[in-house]
């Protein structure tokens, strides 16, 4: 296969999110192939490519939901998912890595049970062990700051797609993340409200948060991302900043990618 | 017939000493099934384990044998074996294994009903083990099972009346006992009804709270 490295130009050690060699299959499909890539402190890397090109394996394999086969991923030096003696971690220390990487699920996954406060709550106080009054605190913060304060009590059934999405923002920064994972944030949201979660997301990018963005928004990952990594085939084919991406891609298979959702952007504009 | 309830309330010391017996049977059946149920599922919901298949069987099995027999077993049929019961311990044993079997059976269908979703959430935020199972598995499974679960336990309660013929003084047995000696079935027999009935009325109301709450989350 032919694959450009991703011309990462920063001193590896200084990565929050190393990736080296990842590969996964599923049965006979490999789903990733030989995967490497870094992500630097304060950046947000869109990972764009048509369906089933590996992207939200990629991201899942990252704090291992998906065990990968062969290869390493390092947060901020450490391994995730195998020990400093090269053995599978026990579910504990796993558990421990995992805390420290916030993820955004496609279709939520609030916890029903739960009010909106009680989720964002829920980990801060039962996982990492915070004393509950700083995270009340920390947590109807971060509730104003997503627009959900006044819903703190509701339970999560009781609202939008777009509220919950926002919440499941809230909850993931609450746990304090050092590297914040979205797997297709919007998919599963009508499109009128896919606006306010976007707008959180862009937040949060200009902030400094480090983020690992799975995503069809063109526009999102054209204006808030610092880097978008382009995959298809189970490997990271191209890898640049949003504006030398979307105006002159280096790879055919991205050019081609641009086109097909740029003909179905104007098909969906000239229908509405 | 006004007289024969009558004679059966100048029994009633009896009766209340064999609702107090079946309460506690009930309940720490009930409870002890509930426990043993939810370990049980735990193995249960591994389909494709070998030991899933084991214990499927041996829970269909259980499904399939009337209560009364199951009793028999435990209480005349075990000796045979060296394994001696009284007849508290062979009552309390034969309600909770077999119960146990039904809980197993309601607890692994409602967890393989759970979202996937919330539950892989857990995970990438850091739970696992009995943590995982206590704060993000057990309470949405509970809300949800609660109506089934409480059919369940009302059915430990009539089952419990199967004791009577291993001469547990349980309510049915009490009601039995006044009714031989006084000669007054009727009264005796329609007084425990309605005892079991007010029972059933308890578990049922529990069942409504836990429904109440299941449906603000819904």
């Amino acid at each position: 296969m032919n694959r450009m490295h991703s011309p990462t130009k920063m001193d590896d050690s200084r990565a929050v999110l190393n990736i080296i060699g990842l590969s996964k299959s599923f049965g006979s499909l490999q789903v990733l192939d030989n995967v490497s890539f870094s992500v630097a402190a304060g950046e947000t890397v869109c990972l764009l490519g048509p369906s089933g090109s590996g992207k939200s394996t990629l991201l899942r394999c990252i704090n291992w939901l998906e065990r990968p086969d062969r290869g390493r991923v390092l947060l901020n030096g450490e391994q995730v998912g195998v020990s400093n003696a090269g053995v599978v971690m026990s579910d504990r220390d796993l558990a421990r890595m995992r805390m420290r990487i916030g993820m955004v699920f496609q279709h939520f996954a609030l916890w029903p049970h739960l009010t909106v406060l009680q989720n964002v709550m829920e980990a801060p106080v039962h996982v990492q062990r915070r004393p509950k009054d700083a995270v009340r605190e920390e947590a109807e913060a971060l509730l104003r700051r997503v627009g959900m304060y006044e819903k703190r009590d509701a339970f999560p059934a009781r609202l939008s797609g777009g509220q919950k999405q926002r919440i499941g923002i809230a909850r993931a920064l609450a746990m304090k993340p050092e590297l914040l994972l979205f797997d297709e944030p919007t998919s599963a949201l009508d499109p009128e409200l896919v606006g306010e979660v976007l707008a959180v997301m862009r937040d949060l990018a200009s902030e400094g948060m480090t983020m690992v963005v799975v995503t069809h928004e063109m526009n999102f990952a054209r204006e808030a991302a610092s880097r978008i990594a382009f995959m298809d085939r189970g490997g990271i084919v191209e890898s640049a900043a949003p504006d030398v991406f979307f105006s002159a891609p280096a790879t055919e298979r991205a050019r081609q990618f641009l086109q097909r959702y740029s003909a179905a952007a104007d098909r969906s504009l000239a229908s509405s | 017939m006004i007289h024969d309830f009558g004679i059966v309330w100048l029994h009633v010391d009896l009766l209340v000493s064999g609702l107090a017996n079946t309460v506690i049977l009930s309940v720490s059946a009930a409870l002890s099934a509930l426990l043993i149920g939810a370990l049980v599922s735990t193995v249960l919901v591994r389909r494709a384990h070998v030991a899933g298949h084991i214990v499927r069987c041996l829970i269909d099995v259980a499904r399939c044998t009337p209560f009364l027999l199951f009793a028999y077993l435990i209480y005349y049929g075990l000796p045979s074996l060296g394994v001696r019961f009284d007849n508290w311990g062979a009552g309390m044993v034969a309600l909770i294994v077999y119960h146990s079997a039904y809980m197993a059976e309601i607890l692994g269908a409602a967890w393989l009903a759970l979202p996937r979703d919330t539950i892989e959430a857990g995970h990438a935020f850091g739970y696992s083990g009995l943590r995982l199972f206590r704060r993000i598995v057990m309470p949405p499974l509970a809300l949800n099972a609660a109506p089934i679960i409480g059919n369940q336990i009302i059915q430990i309660v009539k089952d419990s009346a199967f004791l009577t013929i291993i001469a547990l003084p349980e309510l049915t047995n009490a009601a039995s006992a006044i009714q031989s000696q006084y000669f007054v079935p009727f009264a005796a027999f329609i007084t425990a009804m309605l005892l079991y009935w007010a029972l059933c009325l308890v578990v049922e109301a529990g069942v409504s709270v836990l429904g109440r709450m299941a449906d603000a989350r819904r």
